[in-house]
């Protein structure tokens, strides 16, 4: 009976149980999205859902499984939006993971390399939403999932400052962002936008009601955008403000803000280049942002510039507020 | 405060005062009222300053109407909004 779970380090792992043997093989498993329960025998077999997204004939084929293969008859919806099917004995993985293979459903990744990345709604349905975050997210699953680094590496997706997928706790976070540029002819000094602006960005004239935007105020939400009844306030330029360095954890360590306004087609170089600086200057076992604390955001920024200049970069020791440069 | 007053006094075909009625529900009875009216007809709402106008009026735009007139008068604000 062996009761250890083992990821990387062995790839074929032969485990006895009543002096049968079964041949695991974390090679063919080698996403490694298999959690040892406290539970003799028993696992959490996490499915890879980028952005908590799944259609519904998959799921109702997931649920099949589920009910097969859990011992207990129980799901968890993990906090990065994996679905969890638990209770999973061992001697099962290969069967499950061969019917999770026909109906073209994969299992996550655990230890050091590239997450599933999470997003929120977005601006499909969400109307706070101004970038696709579910698309990024999609995009980044193909694209990086599963590419190996000095320590786990998550990545997420919000749609907007509010930040649901809470990218200020991301190794590399994404979030929309839009900037707003005021029409003064259309502008028939209604106030609302002055009521719509949360951040107290927008004042109203005293006497025209037309807006006094503060810009150093500005989060670029695009609340005002959507409450002008004129369409006197316009969006300019949509993007993603970028955050490095976050994690939460027994450690917790609140992002780096880096870049604003990057276009979603620097996305994947940001992504890139951030895993390359990393490569070169992290060490095994250490979190990105534990690499930035000990060499200095300033090697990172310089080594990122080609990229940020797309957009803006950041001056990035102000926390926890930012600055614009 | 501004006078903000699109083009003088548009007539209303129909009026909802939704003061003291919070967030969603004074959306909701726009949107109710609207649907029982014409293309073209004009709805005049009233609406409670800090949240109501924050968000009552980005969500009308939402829904495809128009909003063709604003005015503010003490701690409320009186709407008209175009059926589309
Ligand atoms: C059925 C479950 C949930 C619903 C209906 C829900 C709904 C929402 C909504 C509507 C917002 C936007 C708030 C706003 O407009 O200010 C929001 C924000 C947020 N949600 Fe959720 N949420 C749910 C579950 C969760 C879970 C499980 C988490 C964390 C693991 C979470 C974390 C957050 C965070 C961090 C924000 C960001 C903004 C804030 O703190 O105000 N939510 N949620
Ligand atoms: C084989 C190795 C590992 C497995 C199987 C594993 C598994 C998990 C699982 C299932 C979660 C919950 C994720 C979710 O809600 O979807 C999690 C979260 C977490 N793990 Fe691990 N983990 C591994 C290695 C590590 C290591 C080496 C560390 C730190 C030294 C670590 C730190 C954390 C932290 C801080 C979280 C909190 C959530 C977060 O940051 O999003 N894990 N892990
Ligand atoms: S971050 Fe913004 S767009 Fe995304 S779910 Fe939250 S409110 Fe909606
Ligand atoms: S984008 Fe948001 S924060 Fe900036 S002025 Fe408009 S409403 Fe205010
Ligand atoms: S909401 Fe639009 S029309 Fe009204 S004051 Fe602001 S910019 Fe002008």
């Amino acid at each position: 009976m062996v009761d250890k779970f083992i990821e990387d380090k062995v790839t074929r792992v032969p485990i006895k149980q009543d002096g049968q043997e079964v041949k695991v093989d974390f090679n063919d498993l080698k996403s490694g999205g298999f959690i040892k329960q406290r539970q003799r025998d028993l696992f959490a077999v996490r499915l890879r859902c980028p952005g908590g997204r799944l259609d519904t004939k998959k799921l109702v084929e997931i649920a099949k499984l589920a009910d097969k293969y859990s011992k207990q008859g129980v799901v968890h919806f993990s906090f990065r939006q994996s679905l969890e099917i638990l209770y999973v004995d061992y001697k099962d993985f290969d069967n499950l993971v061969r019917d999770l293979e026909k109906i073209g459903q994969k299992v996550a990744s655990c230890g050091p390399r590239v997450r599933v990345p999470t997003a929120c709604g977005g601006c499909e349905y969400n109307p706070n939403g101004l970038t696709d975050t579910q698309k990024m997210a999609k995009m980044v699953d193909e694209k990086y999932f599963g590419t190996p680094c000095h320590h786990k590496f998550k990545t997420s997706f919000s749609g907007c400052p509010i930040d649901c997928a809470r990218t200020k706790e991301m190794d590399l976070g994404f979030q929309g962002v839009v900037e707003p540029v005021w029409d003064e002819d259309t502008c028939t000094g209604c106030t609302i936008c002055s009521k719509a602006c949360k951040e107290d960005a927008i004042k109203s004239h005293p006497e025209t009601g037309k807006p006094i935007y503060d810009p150093q105020k500005c989060i670029y939400c695009g609340d005002c955008i959507r409450a002008c009844p004129t369409e006197s306030w316009q969006a300019k330029r949509y993007g993603h403000f970028v955050r490095i360095g976050g994690r939460h954890g027994r450690h917790p360590r609140e992002a780096n803000n880096v870049a604003n306004f990057i276009p979603d087609e620097k996305v994947p170089e940001t992504i890139e280049k951030t895993l390359e600086w990393y490569k070169v200057n992290g060490k095994k076992g250490e979190r990105i942002g534990k690499t930035i604390d000990r060499v200095g955001i300033e090697s990172y920024m310089k080594f990122m510039e080609p990229v940020f200049k797309s957009g803006e970069p950041l001056k990035t020791n102000t926390k926890p507020g930012w600055e614009k440069v | 405060m501004g006078k903000g007053i699109t083009m003088a006094d548009i007539k209303a075909d129909d009026s909802l005062d939704l003061r003291g009625v919070l967030c969603p529900i004074n959306f909701v009875k726009t949107k109710l009222k609207l649907e029982t009216m014409d293309v073209g007809q004009v709805l005049e709402i009233v609406l409670d300053d800090g949240e109501p106008i924050q968000n009552v009026p980005k969500s009308i735009k939402e829904e495809g109407h128009k909003i063709v007139e604003v005015k503010k008068e003490g701690d409320f604000f009186r709407l008209k909004i175009e059926k589309r």
